[in-house]
């Protein structure tokens, strides 16, 4: 009896230890109620990716600005709407200033926004829009538009015509399907002589990418092209390309950055692609969020801009600072 | 190659009660159909039966071969370890934590993360046989804590391995005059040891016995509590493994990936035959099970098959197996 509950307590003991750990490393949560300084909580769609990471740089960057407190949180995959939904409702409960919230799912998000409103709390919409006249503002990239200049350099790189194919991160989220309907849109408007043979999706793995872009190149021998809708997408094609020793012979095209990304680009494997402005999303949106706030008046589509880059322009000091590591 | 057909605890008198003849039909079974799928995606795609294809597809099965390599064992022992995927994962963020953080030698780093991968085995194993926490718990737990611990780890970043090319070298370099990557001998090499291990080795012997009855094991004077934990630290190893080649074919660690293969791992095993009540199995039959699996995903893209329907088909082929198996029993028993 005794050696169990020694060991009970040893393992509770071990629980704490942890506990304290995490909350030391952590520093955000609740400093916030003690800090008295406004409280703006933002919810991401995600934190594990560099793009998050980025976006998260930027909205401390404002903060520490505008001298606001902001904690910043997101579920760990891009399809857990649940998770998202209830910490938009924890930090509903924590009655901040105002929220910034990157919606999976803008409509299963309604009510809770709509509590928000009746409560007074400003919502701001980030990275990308959410259906409904709620967010009082919204920052972020237009992934149609960039998609579709991805589109024009792909069919300027490979002469006007020929086959190509895409390898898309998912066929239900919003930057997904934006950015794929962007570029089939402008490729078959414009381009009668390009025909795409193949469209997949690998859930932005860059395993599944390599696998699933080598079995389209082994279809499709004479392909001329390849766009990778997502980071993990455009490194798993770029993989493909290098492992099939196709370097050079396909044009690869692919959207945001990363170390991976930028050094395909760098020797040659891919052509080039497509960077958001991620700091500039998160910056943008904590300070809409505090201008909402202090009750100024917000612009309601906050364009972050997206920008073309490849081996000529990577180090130039508009693009520099855009790309992450 | 030699692996054998389904073993049983008590040997020759069980078997014949189950039947090797019934295995032997099993795996007969699930290799034909292998055969069957490339005849079919042949005839259909003249872009399939391709010397450059059959590599892709064999490279494509190596990092889930592997961890399959590893289910069979706790499979086998009527358990099932959820943590390969993310164990996996772990394995190779360490490997980058020895190679890149402290700019370690490459051996360092493939040595520590199977051993990482090995710890993880350790854990779960002691928890299941000395704890007695079911396996699902257990290993659900596991799963959860090495996918934070890689995060944590890694500060939410990939490691990469660009300045030490040799550990790219590692599987995709290839023999010269030979066309084929490391990553596909790796897979060849391991599943050839856990072969041997299953068939050959005391391990194995007691694997059966675990997985067939382990209340007769223990009374007949096997130590199932350490026997237990050894076979979840094998399995965590080949998931240290997988961690290793999957790092080092993407040259670089991603802390995010591995959820979910878990489950197609399982499913190559269950697809070559092994019971998930334990007892039976082989890792031909897994090694066969992976197989389809690459070769059904590589020629259903091939085709331009939706992607959706895909993932149906796949599915499907599992219930197939099953059901399969499980008409073999009914056979066997009656």
């Amino acid at each position: 009896m005794k050696k169990k509950q020694s060991r009970i307590i040893l393992l509770s003991g071990m629980l704490a230890a942890v506990l304290m750990l995490s909350a030391c490393n952590s520093g955000g949560g609740d400093k916030a109620a003690s800090s008295g300084k406004p409280y703006i909580p933002v919810i991401s769609k995600g934190f594990q990716h560099q793009f998050w990471q980025a976006v998260k740089s930027g909205a401390e960057k404002a903060a520490k600005e505008f001298d606001v407190e902001i904690t910043f949180e997101g579920p760990e995959t891009e399809t857990q709407v649940d998770k998202q939904i209830e910490m938009l409702q924890t930090a509903l409960d924590k009655k901040p200033s105002a929220i910034a919230f990157a919606a999976l799912d803008s409509k299963a998000a309604v009510p809770l926004l709509e509590k928000a409103k009746s409560n007074h709390i400003p919502v701001i919409g980030f990275d990308s829009g959410v259906d409904s006249e709620i967010p009082v503002a919204t920052a972020a990239t237009n992934n149609k538009a960039a998609a579709a200049l991805a589109a024009d350099k792909m069919a300027e790189l490979i002469g006007g015509s020929g086959e190509i194919a895409l390898v898309v991160h998912d066929q239900t989220s919003r930057t997904g399907v934006d950015r794929r309907d962007g570029f089939k849109e402008q490729i078959e408007s414009k381009y009668p002589n390009i025909k795409i043979v193949d469209i997949q999706y690998g859930g932005g793995d860059q395993l599944k990418s390599t696998d699933l872009a080598k079995a389209i190149m082994q279809a499709h021998p004479d392909l001329k092209g390849f766009f990778g809708a997502n980071e993990g997408s455009a490194i798993g094609v770029a993989n493909a390309v290098s492992e099939m020793k196709k370097s050079g012979k396909i044009v690869v095209i692919g959207y945001d950055s990363g170390k991976q990304q930028t050094d395909a680009i760098r020797n040659g494997t891919m052509a080039g692609a497509i960077t958001q402005d991620p700091i500039g999303i998160g910056y943008q949106a904590v300070k809409a969020a505090v201008m909402a706030m202090k009750g100024e008046k917000v612009e309601k589509d906050i364009d972050t801009g997206f920008h073309w880059y490849d081996k000529s322009n990577i180090d130039s000091e508009e693009i520099k600072p855009l790309l992450y590591e | 190659m030699k692996l054998q057909p389904t073993q049983t605890a008590a040997g020759g008198q069980q078997a014949k009660k189950t039947g090797t003849k019934g295995a032997a039909r099993q795996k007969v079974l699930a290799f034909a159909s292998l055969i069957l799928l490339i005849l079919v995606f042949s005839l259909l795609s003249g872009n399939f039966f391709r010397f450059d294809n059959l590599v892709g597809i064999m490279l494509s099965t190596a990092v889930i071969g592997v961890l399959a390599l590893g289910s069979t064992f706790v499979i086998i022992t009527g358990g099932i370890d959820l943590s390969v995927g993310t164990v996996m994962t772990f394995s190779s963020v360490m490997a980058g934590v020895f190679i890149t953080y402290w700019n370690g030698p490459v051996w360092l780093g493939v040595i520590g993360g199977i051993l990482a991968g090995s710890l993880c085995g350790l854990v779960s194993g002691l928890m299941i046989a000395k704890m007695k926490i079911p396996p699902f718990i257990a290993t659900l737990a596991v799963m959860m804590i090495t996918k934070g611990l890689s995060l944590i780890i890694s500060g939410t970043k990939p490691i990469y391995f660009t300045d030490k090319p040799l550990f790219n070298q590692l599987t995709m370099g290839s023999i010269p005059g030979l066309e084929i990557p490391n990553a596909v001998w790796i897979f060849l090499i391991s599943s050839v040891i856990a072969g041997f291990i299953l068939t050959k080795t005391i391990v194995g012997r007691y694997n059966f016995a675990l997985g067939s009855n382990e209340e007769a094991a223990r009374l007949s004077g096997v130590n199932t509590v350490f026997w237990k934990v050894v076979i979840y630290v094998m399995t965590g190893t080949f998931s240290g493994i997988a961690g290793i080649m999957m790092a080092s074919r993407l040259n670089s660690a991603q802390p995010a990936l591995g959820s979910g293969y878990e489950l197609e791992a399982i499913a190559a095993v269950v697809i070559g035959g092994t019971s998930l009540s334990g007892g039976m199995g082989t890792i031909l039959g897994t090694v066969i099970g992976a197989l389809i699996m690459s070769v059904l995903t590589n020629g259903l893209r091939i085709l331009s098959v939706a992607q959706e329907w895909q993932t149906v088909i796949v599915g499907l082929v599992i219930i197939l197996a099953v059901y399969m198996d499980i008409l073999r029993r009914r056979k066997n028993k009656s």
